[in-house]
């Protein structure tokens, strides 16, 4: 299968645009990837190291607000006052940079780059267990992910791993080798969690030989790792004493990062995790049932590389597989609401420029009815892949809502739906669309129908 | 005879060009009544409910010293067993015999105590091998031994798919704050637009019909997301009428510290789930039957955290005027330290699916052979626990 460059910008990419042209080869989608990162210059979004000093003022005047109530008192007008304005800044700042992601996702000339972005930042999904640490869900994408999305998938891995964010979310805050002199002090103990998604969701996969032991092992090894406010800390005093083995393979009994990079870097390695991270990226951009030789070629391309993502991605894009003509996936609602952005020509510029209010009104409010409230997947598992899981009659529902009433509160003028219909799906279409897009009575709805159509709502 | 057909199949099938809404086929009446007057709503509990803390055997000599920060406060129901605190409002029910537990039990799932391979097997109702693609799920599959089912018999209802309802046997499934205001042609044109997609035209179809048919009870649908008791309260409305089936889920019972005040929110919204169900359904509550499972229990012992780890044997609450409770029904495996699973976890001594199914069959009358055959493969379904009144 030849590659095609409809099929390209539609399923590895975030969709077809009237300013935007569709990659020319596959050559070109991995130097423009390889390249700078032009998108996040364009729309930037703010690191989690950036905000740390106001995330950490945050949180101590949350602190201070909570012991004067327990005290029985209220703090300070002027301390209380700080902590609502806090409150709104960050508040504020998330809506600003789910409206950049999105400008990045409608705008970008490397969509691949994007795709690429949502899907690790799944992959790797974190969410705050408290309202605060909610917040900074895209900086940690930002700083951790996004800049490692083509590289070694060590190096991705050893950035999550060790994020605050992650080991907030995962409980490895809260866990205390129960041999150590922390444990033994405070008589804490070990929290598995992190040990175990690194495990099954993060590296092997659920189906891996690994056992309870490992799990257990590994969770061992990882004491010592924590938070220390806002930030990743390394506390040898909470580091279980001793070697640990992993998957029969004995590591040092040095209490630092060292170790615990080595370990990671092995999970990387693992032959399992080749083969889970090789699938889930062809189940993720292909099919639900993605062509065995497809996933086998990108599982070799993971392992002679050292698990380098981007040869990963090449070699996906070399294979005849996945350039099968039948769309097989749907676009999970982010991916069609930036798609529908990108075929109706909306500019960044008017993105970044909505409130807070026209955020939620047109984009967050209808993602939580298409089944996808932004940045709450149901578990560290992510978002579901199967088609089946998203179009429900009420996911499809809020599609089709969305579709018929949102473009045109977002466009002066509604594009003639008889061209519309070419900029969003290309030259080749099928009929039933275009003559829906003729036999429409009224512009909005002529619109609406192609972008409810199953053709575009498919990659 | 084209008025059996289920509403699924029957709107698939129509023309090209003929509206659901203006055929005259499509009224309430053309639906047959559904196959018992029974009610079952089963509420999955996603996160791994901490059976130990929500009900909890005070009465085993092991059990305070494993649990020093968590096993204050409970409300005493017989001595031997206490309720979490966070349950008080629903005691009444309990005394009333309306509200009851079974304990020590677990669904086939062993070892790996990871929530969402747990989640799929409690759903498909299958031992482990279920894990490698159950194509249905065991709500399912009874429907699809009940002869003349119906796909508003069952309703799956929330955002999320609930793999418990998925497979052969028409269902519905709707979220209460869905909305689809379409006009008669751009409904002809996406009509021909999902013709050829099976996936979308059967979504499409469905969504279509229960706005119809919301429409004509007057209810427009549409607004705030919907939220627990919205959940429970489209239930209820459903299950008042044609409805005999209904699944939804609650989230937030992963407590893997700090489990007092975590377990209590958690705790909060399932008894406001089963106050706004019993209030809803007024009568149709005397003959209904509310299970609350989870996919596993947790750790015996409290962890480093003040919370728990994800473990194997836990409890199933269940509440409805149709159902004996009052009580906790179970074989208790004791918590000394030879006595727990894996020397961590809690030993289930039952398989919970035996008790969903000696509930499905005081219910509906299901054969022994269908529950432990097509609706639970190779279960061992062992003696009825009598759950139902």
């Amino acid at each position: 299968m030849p590659f095609d460059p409809i099929l390209a910008a539609i399923r590895f990419g975030t969709g077809l645009s009237p300013r935007v042209a569709p990659p020319g080869s596959a050559r070109a989608m991995l130097e423009r990837l390889r390249g700078p990162d032009e998108a996040a210059a364009a729309w930037p979004i703010p690191t989690y190291d950036s905000l740390r000093p106001r995330f950490e003022e945050f949180l101590a005047t949350g602190r201070a607000v909570n012991e004067a109530r327990k005290g029985g008192g209220e703090a300070p007008v002027e301390v209380q006052e700080r902590l609502a304005s806090l409150r709104r800044e960050a508040h504020a700042e998330r809506s600003a940079e789910f409206r950049a992601t999105l400008a990045r996702l409608a705008c970008a000339e490397d969509g691949l780059r994007e795709r690429l972005v949502l899907f690790w930042a799944d992959h790797f999904t974190v969410r705050g267990k408290s309202g605060a640490w909610d917040r900074y869900i895209t900086p940690y994408v930002e700083e951790a992910i996004r800049p490692r999305v083509a590289g070694r998938f060590g190096d991705l891995l050893f950035a999550v791993t060790t994020h605050p964010m992650m080991l907030k979310y995962l409980d490895q805050d809260r866990s205390v080798g129960p041999g150590s002199r922390g444990g033994q002090a405070r008589g804490r103990g070990l929290n598995e969690n992190l040990a175990r998604e690194l495990m099954e969701l993060h590296t092997l996969g659920v189906d891996a030989p690994y056992r309870q032991r490992d799990v257990r092992q590994l969770a061992e090894l990882l004491t010592g790792l924590t938070v220390n406010g806002v930030s990743m800390a390394y506390r040898p005093a909470w580091a279980e004493p001793g070697r640990e083995t992993v998957l029969g393979r004995t590591y040092s009994a040095e209490a630092d990062l060292g170790t615990i990079r080595a370990a990671l870097d092995d999970l990387a390695l693992h032959p399992a995790t080749a083969g889970h991270i090789a699938r889930k990226l062809a189940v993720h951009f292909v099919a639900d049932e993605p062509d065995p030789d497809l996933v086998e070629a990108m599982r070799r391309a993971y392992g002679e590389t050292g698990g380098r993502i981007g040869a990963v991605v090449q070699a996906m894009l070399a294979h005849p597989a996945a350039w099968a003509p039948e769309k097989r996936k749907v676009r999970q609602p982010i991916e069609f609401l930036a798609a529908s952005l990108r075929a109706l020509g909306v500019e960044g510029a008017w993105l970044l420029g909505r409130d807070e209010g026209q955020t939620d009104e047109l984009f967050q409010t209808p993602l939580a009815e298409m089944g996808q409230a932004w940045q709450q997947p149901p578990g560290p598992n992510g978002w579901p892949e199967e088609a089946e899981a998203w179009i429900t009659p009420q996911g499809l529902a809020a599609r089709i809502d969305w579709a018929m009433t949102v473009p045109e509160r977002i466009l002066a003028e509604l594009p003639d739906p008889r061209a519309f219909v070419e900029a969003a799906l290309g030259p080749d279409l099928p009929r039933e669309v275009s003559v829906a897009a003729h036999a429409a009575e009224r512009r909005d709805e002529g619109v609406g129908l192609v972008l409810a159509s199953a053709e575009f709502q498919r990659r | 005879m084209a008025i059996l057909l289920d509403r699924r199949r029957f709107l698939g099938g129509l023309a090209v060009g003929c509206s659901a809404a203006a055929s005259p086929l499509m009224t309430p009446v053309v639906f047959a009544s559904a196959p018992w007057e029974q009610r079952l709503v089963v509420l999955i509990l996603r996160g791994a409910m901490d059976g130990l803390d929500v009900v909890r055997p005070v009465g085993d000599p092991a059990y305070r010293a494993m649990r020093p920060t968590l096993a204050q406060g409970g409300l005493p129901l017989d001595g031997w067993w206490e309720l979490h605190p966070a349950l008080e409002p629903l005691l009444p029910l309990w005394e009333a015999g309306e509200m009851g537990a079974v304990h020590a039990v677990s669904t086939p799932y062993r070892d790996r105590r990871s929530h969402f391979d747990g989640q799929d097997i409690l759903e498909a109702g299958t031992g482990e091998e279920g894990l490698a693609g159950a194509k249905d799920g065991w709500l399912n599959r009874m429907l699809q031994a009940v002869p003349g089912i119906e796909a508003q018999t069952a309703y799956a209802i929330g955002r999320e798919e609930l793999k418990i309802l998925v497979g052969a046997a028409p269902v519905s499934s709707w979220s209460p704050d869905a909305r689809l205001e379409l006009s008669p042609q751009a409904r002809r044109l996406l009509e021909v637009l999902y013709h050829d997609d099976p996936l979308f035209r059967a979504a499409s179809a469905e969504a279509l019909g229960i706005v119809d048919e919301l429409h004509r009870e007057g209810q427009s649908g549409g607004g705030e997301l919907a939220g627990h008791v919205q959940l429970a309260q489209f239930a209820a409305a459903r299950l008042r009428g044609e409805t005999r089936i209904a699944s939804f889920s609650l989230g937030g019972w992963d407590t893997h510290g700090d489990q007092r005040r975590t377990l209590a929110r958690a705790l909060r919204t399932l008894v406001e789930t089963i106050q706004a169900l019993r209030e809803d359904l007024g009568p149709v509550w005397g003959h209904t039957a509310v299970l609350c499972m989870t996919e596993f229990g947790r750790t015996a012992r409290e962890n480093g955290s003040k919370g728990t780890d994800h473990g194997t044997g836990g409890a199933m609450l269940f509440a409805g005027g149709a159902l004996r409770g009052g009580r906790v029904v179970g074989d208790w495996p004791g918590l000394g330290d030879g006595d727990l699973y894996a020397g961590r976890d809690l030993m289930p001594t039952r398989d919970v699916r035996a008790h969903a199914a000696w509930v499905m069959r005081g219910l509906f009358g299901l054969g022994r052979d269908v529950l432990d055959g097509a609706v639970f493969p190779r279960l061992d379904l062992g003696s009825d626990p009598g759950l139902v009144l």
